[in-house]
């Protein structure tokens, strides 16, 4: 954000306008500035904790637990922006992995395989845009049928069973591009592009737009429904490449693939600043906030928490992000 | 017994005293006195926006004012809110009741009466016999035990009656009651008014209608720009002398420029019809031409605008753009069409509160800014400097939430969205509502050089000597159909007024 | 009783009607489904469900949700359990106390977080849900209680009847439905719960404590979840803490969507709930006659969900154009 280069038109009188906030403020009070705090303080503790925190390539291998949640949680931090919400991504995640193992158990190759499960993913987010925006119910709900249903149908495909892959599909997380594993290479990347999209193009700020008042935009010309029906779509389809990364780093597939994923992608949005309510957030937040996540769930491991307390750590972390995020934007209203 | 009002003198049930009013920094009430007797249906009469509204929500705890004070049967008392107010006995009948609509008018009737522990056994019998029993008072025949989100307005209405009733209320403060109701329903309201006046409660009665005013009540107020001008018995009234005194103001010299060549017709509709809100519409604005719209709250105009602008279009019509026919679903078709719409609610339907002004003016040309997707902020930033000088808006920095502005700013803001979309059909919808009378004059002058520059402009307004003074014609909506097309020479304000008010007072006073 | 309306027998018969037609639809196939036996087996299906949807039931009708009942239920059965394994000397139906205490307790941070800090109750709850699961994992140590430290008696509740061969266990379901539906219908305060969620701007207009009211029902929520957690050791004999409650909450919202609760609030009946819960449980024990896996019921509760939302905005649709083609001017 950068203040005004050149001089308003008209001094302002104090009935006019409002003083604007200072400089400072503007940059430093923000929920981005929260979760980069927090994420140097976790990494400051955890490293007492364990000294591979220090480690960048701990700490990459480490990531590559969480990038597939990180990457669809950008996605979804769009979506939360524009009004929206989709809890079902990973139970989307899951019955793509599904399908993709059960149609290459059945003899396809596995490329075909491969596009059986995105393209399933996508038609999932596409059940979910008709829902929503098509017939106007509400996403909260929706998305609640649809996690059930689609894990639901995961467990009809997959049974109990694990669908094992073929051995030079395993391994993605242990595959290196210049020293970085590839899901996290994948993250970061998505990060750099999504950002840039919300924050340069003129689809991320009609989003913003969008989250902000849904009327006003309509009445501005602004295509809501076609765009928030894209983002669902992209939400499918990017639970759909997360199920099968996921799926290589397993090495097998089950119905229970990303189980309670839905928690952590949540919480990586509200921790990255992202506003329940529609119209605020932002990439940097989510992505500064997914790798505090990942430091924090691990350094819990390393110091031996035990899983149930971790999950403890969880839901009290999202709550009280939510608090505080909702905290610091009611503040800045006036 | 038959009583009128001045049989009853003494203590006023409610005095009020230098009630004012500001919202934000806009004064909507200036030091208004008023006594309200017992027994007497007593009007309040004035322009959309003359404060008539907001006294009654002061007196009914809606809003608290911010100076002056109100005195209920001989002590002072502070209207904190609505529940306040109903303890105190005064009920607030607002145009679309409120309720629980899912419940029945049974439970509507009780819910919030004191007493009881919440654990109470709730006695629907004895409920359903009183429901009853109050329908049968006022003489209505509802079924208390259907839902509310079953019945008509008219119905609803009797409902908050009889809740008024129930609670024993002594004032009752109707706003604009009968505009919704058939003229048989109408009658079964005055008869209940008028039996609640016998029994010695008070009536304020908020209406636009001069002939049902006369029927009904004892004396009237009016209001006018936030001050009440008078009060006095109905008899001492002619009708015209209410009109005067309603809109009665020195004519701003706002003289449209003259010697701007009207051209041919840019928007033509015809035989526009939506089931329920407006019936066979047909309009044509030329180039060059501010055709005015004029009418009541609720008589369809913001409707009509909306359907000609795609926000929700109309069942059956059709609309041409410089003769050429063209189907409009969608806003941004009609932008594409060159059609813009300032809507009259800026806060829900023109700004984005928390972004930027800059963000907020560029919204409607995304063409403009970012010609291959991604956004030139010097682009922007050239357009809204642009904006921002021709129109005089004050702000502190472009990058501050719209938010911030004054409603004047505000409202600028968006018209200069809309102006850079170049229109050639521009629709107004209220544009000065709510906006100082400096700022207003602005505006006026920017609607008179954008119709000199070739646009066809819509203006839909409720405020008389603002049609009078823009327009080159002036088209009056009444009850969903147009009942008037006056021109420039012959638009006067009683012209106008006598057709935007309902056909039953028309014919009345034919 | 009073009447509410003819459009709310009209959803119940709907359910009714569709309960037989699928019963009559599966006993076709497997004759087997329409014997008493079988209707023994459905109703044990039920009775856990059946008092978690009444407290559900309470939440959505008054505008939220309550996604953490299941951990809810989990965590009062894994309390009540360690009692009765670490104090056996402890009476066993004080155990009640303790899971439905447990349960307020639990409902109460719910309810307290979303009116205090005016959050939505889909995100608190989320986060409760988890936060609940995990503290149930750490007090038993990951451990599952096992059968042998359940007292008999509880387990007796779902295997012994006073009459007609039906168990305990039933009757306290139907006796909770039918408390639920005294509150709902005859008290002022379960009123005032329907009203909060039909017109929640006009609840506090109407001298409704929004705050007081919004707490209470999510205490309700939780206390009935954790009675159910007490039930499922009656039930199942044991509770473990990864199962115990898990993925409950959209079974519960299944049937109280199916059973004609608007999801925005203001509209609902026990009758129609407990036969939602009915007719989940037709279908949860018609699949492993039919065949079909057990993996499905999770599939079917999700397809139920989304159809019962579907029907529930075409009867508003049509209710709202029938309103809007009555306003035309006389």
């Amino acid at each position: 954000m950068s203040m005004s280069g050149g001089a308003p038109s008209d001094t302002v009188s104090a009935l006019d306008a409002a003083a604007p906030r200072p400089r400072w403020q503007v940059i430093l009070i923000r929920p981005e500035t929260m979760t980069f705090v927090l994420l140097v303080l976790a990494i400051v503790v955890s490293s007492l904790l364990s000294p591979y925190f220090l480690d960048l390539t701990y700490i990459l291998a480490s990531f590559t637990l969480y990038a597939e949640f990180s990457l669809v949680a950008l996605v979804l931090t769009m979506v939360i922006i524009a009004g929206e919400i989709d809890l079902s991504a990973a139970s989307n995640m899951a019955l793509s992995a599904c399908l993709c193992a059960w149609t290459f158990r059945a003899g396809l190759p596995l490329p075909l395989a491969l596009l059986v499960g995105v393209g399933a993913g996508i038609l999932m987010g596409a059940l979910n845009g008709l829902l929503v925006i098509g017939l106007q119910l509400p996403s909260i709900i929706v998305t609640i049928g649809t996690l059930t249903l689609y894990r639901g149908l995961a467990q009809i495909i997959a049974g109990d069973q694990s669908i094992r892959l073929p051995d030079y599909f395993i391994g993605i997380n242990t595959w290196l591009v210049a020293g970085i594993p590839v899901p996290v290479l994948l993250f970061v990347v998505l990060s750099a592009v999504l950002g840039f999209l919300l924050s340069e193009t003129i689809w991320g700020r009609q989003i913003y737009q969008i989250g902000t008042s849904v009327i006003a935009a309509q009445h501005s010309g602004i295509r809501a429904k076609r765009i928030k029906f894209a983002l669902l779509v992209a939400m499918g389809f990017a639970s759909s490449i997360a199920g099968l990364i996921t799926a290589s780093r397993l090495g097998s597939v089950r119905y229970d693939l990303g189980l309670g994923g839905e928690l952590q992608m949540v919480l990586m949005a509200m921790l990255g600043g992202t506003y329940i309510f529609g119209g605020r957030g932002s990439i940097l937040g989510t992505f500064l906030a997914a790798w505090l996540l990942a430091v924090i769930s691990t350094g819990m491991t390393t110091a031996n928490l035990l899983p149930a307390t971790q999950l403890c750590v969880l839901g009290v972390l999202l709550i009280v992000s939510i608090i505080a995020t909702n905290l610091i934007y009611s503040r800045t209203q006036r | 017994m038959v009583e009128t009002a001045s049989a009853m003198p003494d203590v006023p049930l409610m005095a009020a005293r230098g009630i004012t009013k500001s919202f934000a920094s806009i004064e909507v009430l200036r030091d208004v006195d008023l006594d309200l007797r017992r027994g007497e249906i007593h009007a309040l009469l004035g322009e959309n926006g003359a404060g008539k509204s907001t006294f009654a929500k002061i007196l009914a705890g809606v809003h608290r004012p911010t100076r002056g004070t109100l005195t209920l049967n001989g002590a002072q008392v502070e209207v904190l809110n609505p529940i306040v107010a109903q303890r105190l006995g005064i009920t607030l009948i607002h145009q679309e009741p409120i309720c629980f609509p899912d419940l029945t008018v049974a439970e509507n009737l009780v819910l919030g009466q004191k007493g009881g522990s919440p654990l109470a056994r709730v006695p629907w019998a004895e409920m359903t016999r009183n429901a009853r029993q109050l329908m049968d008072l006022l003489g209505v025949k509802i079924d208390v035990s259907k839902t509310m989100r079953g019945l008509s307005i008219a119905d609803q209405q009797m409902v908050e009656i009889a809740r008024a009733l129930a609670s024993d209320s002594r004032l009752i403060i109707m706003d604009e009651p009968t505009a919704p109701l058939t003229p048989k329903e109408v009658e079964t309201l005055f008869a209940i008014a008028r039996r609640l006046r016998d029994e010695g409660r008070t009536i304020v009665f908020i209406s636009h209608r001069l002939e049902e005013v006369r029927i009904l009540c004892n004396r009237v107020t009016i209001f006018r720009d936030g001050n009440k001008v008078a009060t006095e018995d109905i008899q001492s009234f002619t009708d015209a002398d209410i009109i005067r005194q309603m809109i009665g103001r020195p004519l701003r010299e706002y003289m449209k420029k003259h010697g701007t060549t009207i051209g041919e017709v840019a928007l033509k509709v015809e035989g526009l019809t939506l089931p329920g809100v407006f019936f066979d519409i047909s309009l044509e604005v030329r180039k060059g031409e501010i055709v005015g719209l004029g009418g009541l709250v609720g008589a369809g105009r913001t409707d009509v605008a909306r359907a000609i602008f795609g926000v929700s279009p109309a069942a059956s019509g059709k609309i041409s753009i410089n003769g050429k026919p063209v189907q409009i679903s969608d806003p941004s078709q009609a932008i594409a069409l060159g059609l813009a719409f300032v809507p009259e609610d800026r806060a829900a339907a023109g700004i984005f509160r928390t972004l930027p002004v800059e963000e907020n003016i560029t919204a409607a040309v995304p063409g403009k800014i970012a010609p291959s997707g991604v956004i030139r902020r010097s682009l922007e930033r050239v357009l809204a400097e642009d904006s921002v000088r021709k129109l005089r808006i004050r702000l502190a920095s472009f990058r501050q939430p719209i938010g911030e502005l004054s409603g004047g700013n505000q409202q600028k803001t968006i018209l200069a969205r809309w102006l850079l979309t170049e229109p050639r059909v521009l629709i107004l919808d209220e544009p000065t509502r709510g906006i100082d009378i400096g700022v207003k004059a602005e505006f006026y002058d920017m609607i008179g050089e954008l119709a000199a520059s070739g646009r066809a402009i819509l203006l839909i307004s409720s405020e008389l000597p603002e049609l009078l003074a823009l327009c080159d014609r002036v088209l009056v909506m009444s009850e969903g159909r147009i009942t008037a097309n006056i021109p420039r020479e012959r638009a006067t304000q009683e012209s106008i007024m006598n057709a935007a008010v309902p056909r039953s007072t028309r014919e009345a006073a034919a | 009783m009073n009447a509410l309306g003819s459009v709310f027998l009209r959803r119940e018969a709907g359910i009714a009607v569709m309960i037989v037609l699928f019963c009559l639809a599966v006993g076709m196939i497997r004759p087997r489904f329409l014997t008493l036996d079988e209707l023994r087996i459905i109703l044990l299906l039920t009775p856990l469900i059946l008092i978690g949807a009444m407290g559900q039931m309470l939440v959505i009708l008054s505008r939220h949700v309550d996604l953490s009942i299941g951990s809810t239920q989990g965590f009062a059965a894994m309390a009540t359990a360690m009692m009765f394994k670490f104090h056996p000397e402890i009476p066993w139906y004080l155990g009640f106390g303790v899971a439905i205490g447990v349960g307020i307790g639990l409902g109460f941070v719910n309810g307290a977080l979303i009116t205090l800090f005016r959050l939505p109750a889909i995100i608190v709850t989320l986060g409760t849900l988890n936060l609940y699961r995990g503290l149930t994992f750490i007090i038993s140590d990951a451990k599952q209680i096992d059968r042998q430290f359940v007292p008999a008696a509880l387990k007796g509740m779902s295997t012994t009847s006073p009459i007609f061969d039906i168990p305990w266990i039933i009757f306290m379901a139907l006796g909770t439905a039918l408390m639920t539906h005294w509150f709902a219908n005859h008290s002022r305060i379960g009123r005032q719960v329907f009203a909060l969620g039909s017109n929640p701007a006009a609840a506090p207009l109407r001298g409704i404590r929004v705050n007081a009211v919004t707490l209470m029902v999510f205490m309700i929520s939780g206390a009935l979840a954790g009675l159910s957690g007490i039930m499922y050791a009656s039930r199942w004999g044991f509770v473990n803490p990864s199962n115990t409650g898990f993925g409950f909450e959209f079974q519960v919202i299944a049937a109280v969507v199916i059973g004609g609760v608007s999801i925005n609030g203001g509209v609902g009946s026990v009758l129609g709930v407990t036969l939602g819960v009915l007719l989940l449980g037709c279908v949860s024990a018609a699949l492993p006659l039919l065949g079909i896996p057990g993996a499905a019921q999770n599939a079917i509760y999700g397809a139920v969900i989304l159809i019962a939302l579907l029907i529930d905005r075409s009867v508003r649709q049509r209710g709202i154009a029938a309103l809007a083609l009555r306003r035309v001017a006389a």
